[in-house]
């Protein structure tokens, strides 16, 4: 069962058509919101989509449930091809748009009646499904209001209510805890995580903590390329910070930090040090790395109390999802004008 | 599954004012010609007593009073119609029906039959004026029938070519716009014909002119003259404006 594959996406890409020439990759009059993209989701696993605002992650999702054709590529869901069998394929997926899709005239009762109707359950299936549905979101004391009159936060749920009323095989959930208050977001990722152990989920999210704190897998994009596709310990350990911060309130002798070993470069900014430590850059001595990164610091520490710096403050440096983003994109060849030539000759 | 969506459809408008409204103004609007046919007849009833085969009131009030309300609803139709498709762009609840396991087919069948329920309910509401006529006088039944057809195709004409330019926009009020225009056109499609009169090498012309033209095959149903090319005409023009609909869903999924 663990290795069942639900989504397979292969060489998935799609063009909008400009008819002002804006970006310098393209030649021709189109933007590529997502370039040839491939990966796959297995069931009871929670793939986070990260990606920072345009990067194509929505575009990818509204593919995936059918609501954009792909320019090219295949997605298969359960075995099925989306293109060619899209109503058999609709039937296991749940989503849930950057805006939910809301009858706002309507009672969340009344929505979610329609929309398990609409999902094909069984009439008598329906009720249940929504009890169900309105439990997990927390939503079983509103099913009479109108959905107007809820919150942003509320709307939010009865939009996640929608996406699993049928018990879908794949949830795809588009920002998620967008708008939602901090409790309410803790709420989300609970259900979410409960909702991995049964269904497979698929969340984007530019917030990388988020993404850390429920998925077991991640995907990072960003100008439509893939630049990461491996589990959340290898995102870990990709994030390993190099870098330290000290700050000590008596003068320092920067030469004796840098006469330690391992240490690279230290930069002196008032009462503020920061230490960038040199390690191999290989992802497989990761866990090396980490030991090394632990022994300078004590050692560090160790040293600014023999010298009697005055030391008050010791933290790494956190590496933010841009710091990210750009370590990941650089490691990329980032322009490879024969892919480019083969793109536009599969377009014409 | 169709049916679902159209039950929704009808349920969202009645639980916005709008149709409310439109029933209410139509009523007293129709109401108002109705009666004022009715006294202008009863005045006329001695003159047309003496003449032999004279026109009796089917064709003197129940006939001028649908074809009354035909011309009405030309302009409430593209009200009604307009919200189906764009509304849904526009609020982004689209996303909702794409992403179910239905077909397109079966949306715009959806939307469609909602909107003809709503449009049966305004036609009955209709006849039933005419109707109230057999509690004093003999009516001719069969004419009446007709005209009720013919008025239901008409709508349903409207109605379809309503839903296929609300398809085209995101914008309520250019659908409702373009639709009415659109209608407007083909109602009076066949005026052309009447100032080309004298002219007989625009013969062939007219005649296509007039075979467009809404009005022209809703006459004869008024006058109780049921005649298929007539009925084709609906049906073709109503299959036409569903096709180009289901097919304008599908294109907004493609790269654009």
């Amino acid at each position: 069962m663990d290795s069942e594959i639900l989504i397979e996406v292969s060489q998935l890409s799609r063009h909008f058509f400009r008819s002002h020439v804006s970006s310098a990759l393209n030649n021709s009059d189109q933007t590529i919101a997502v370039d040839n993209i491939n990966f796959t989701l297995q069931r009871g696993e929670v793939l986070g989509f990260l990606g920072p605002n345009g990067a194509g992650k929505s575009t990818t999702m509204q593919m995936l449930t059918g609501n954009l054709a792909p320019t090219h590529g295949s997605i298969k869901i359960a075995g099925m091809d989306l293109l060619d069998n899209p109503i058999a394929a609709k039937a296991k997926i749940g989503y849930l748009p950057d805006t939910p899709p809301l009858y706002k005239e309507l009672t969340v009762d009344e929505y979610l009646n329609y929309c398990a109707r609409l999902n094909q359950l069984a009439k008598a299936d329906v009720k249940p499904a929504v009890s169900m549905a309105k439990e997990r979101c927390g939503l079983t004391e509103h099913g009479k209001r109108v959905i107007n009159n809820l919150s942003k936060g509320y709307q939010q749920r009865v939009g996640i209510a929608q996406a699993i009323i049928h018990s879908p095989d794949i949830v795809i959930l588009d920002e998620p805890t967008v708008g939602l208050d901090p409790i309410q977001m803790i709420e989300i990722r609970k259900l979410i995580k409960e909702l991995g152990q049964t269904h497979s989920v698929m969340l984007s999210s530019h917030i990388l903590p988020e993404i850390q704190a429920i998925c077991d897998n991640v995907l990072i994009i960003n100008q439509g390329k893939l630049v990461f596709n491996a589990s959340i310990e290898q995102l870990k350990q990709h994030m390993q910070t190099q870098t330290l911060q000290l700050s000590c309130a008596n003068p320092v002798d920067i030469t004796q930090i840098e006469a330690l070993e391992g240490i690279s470069s230290v930069q002196q900014n008032g009462e503020k040090l920061v230490v960038h430590c040199s390690f191999c850059e290989d992802l497989s001595q990761a866990e090396n790395n980490q030991a090394a990164f632990i022994k300078i610091s004590q050692q560090l520490i160790n040293l600014a109390n023999q010298q009697q710096w005055g030391l008050y403050e010791v933290f790494p440096e956190k590496q933010t999802l841009e710091d990210i983003f750009m370590s990941l994109t650089c490691v990329e060849a980032p322009f490879i004008p024969s892919q480019l030539q083969e793109q536009e000759q599969k377009i014409d | 599954m169709i049916k679902l969506i159209a039950l929704r459809e009808l349920k969202s408008l009645f639980l916005s004012p709008l149709a409310w409204a439109m029933l209410v103004v139509m009523q007293l609007i129709m109401c108002y010609q109705f009666l004022s046919q009715l006294e202008a007849y009863l005045q006329l009833q001695a003159k047309l007593a003496v003449l032999e085969d004279s026109p009796g009131i089917t064709d003197l009030v129940i006939a001028p009073l649908l074809g009354g309300s035909a011309i009405v609803l030309l302009l409430i139709v593209p009200l009604l119609t307009m919200r189906l498709i764009s509304e849904e762009q526009k609020s982004q609840t689209l996303v909702l029906l794409f992403s179910a396991p239905i077909s397109m087919t079966q949306i715009i069948l959806g939307k469609y039959l909602g909107v003809l329920g709503f449009l049966l309910i305004l036609v009955i509401m209709i006849a039933l004026m005419p109707l109230s006529l057999l509690f004093g006088t003999a009516i001719d039944l069969g004419q009446l029938f007709s005209a009720l057809l013919g008025l239901t195709l008409v709508l349903a004409s409207f109605a379809a070519a309503g839903l296929y330019m609300s398809t085209l926009t995101r914008q309520p009020a250019i659908a409702a716009v373009s639709s009415f225009g659109l209608l407007l056109f083909l109602w009076i499609i066949n005026w052309a014909d009447a100032a080309d009169v004298d002219t007989t090498l625009a013969a062939g012309g007219e005649n296509v002119l007039r075979w467009f033209s809404i009005l022209n095959h809703f006459e004869p149903l008024l006058k109780g003259v049921f005649s298929t090319a007539d009925i084709a005409y609906y049906l073709l023009f109503i299959v036409l404006f569903l096709v180009l609909s289901v097919r304008r869903l599908e294109r907004l999924r493609l790269p654009h």
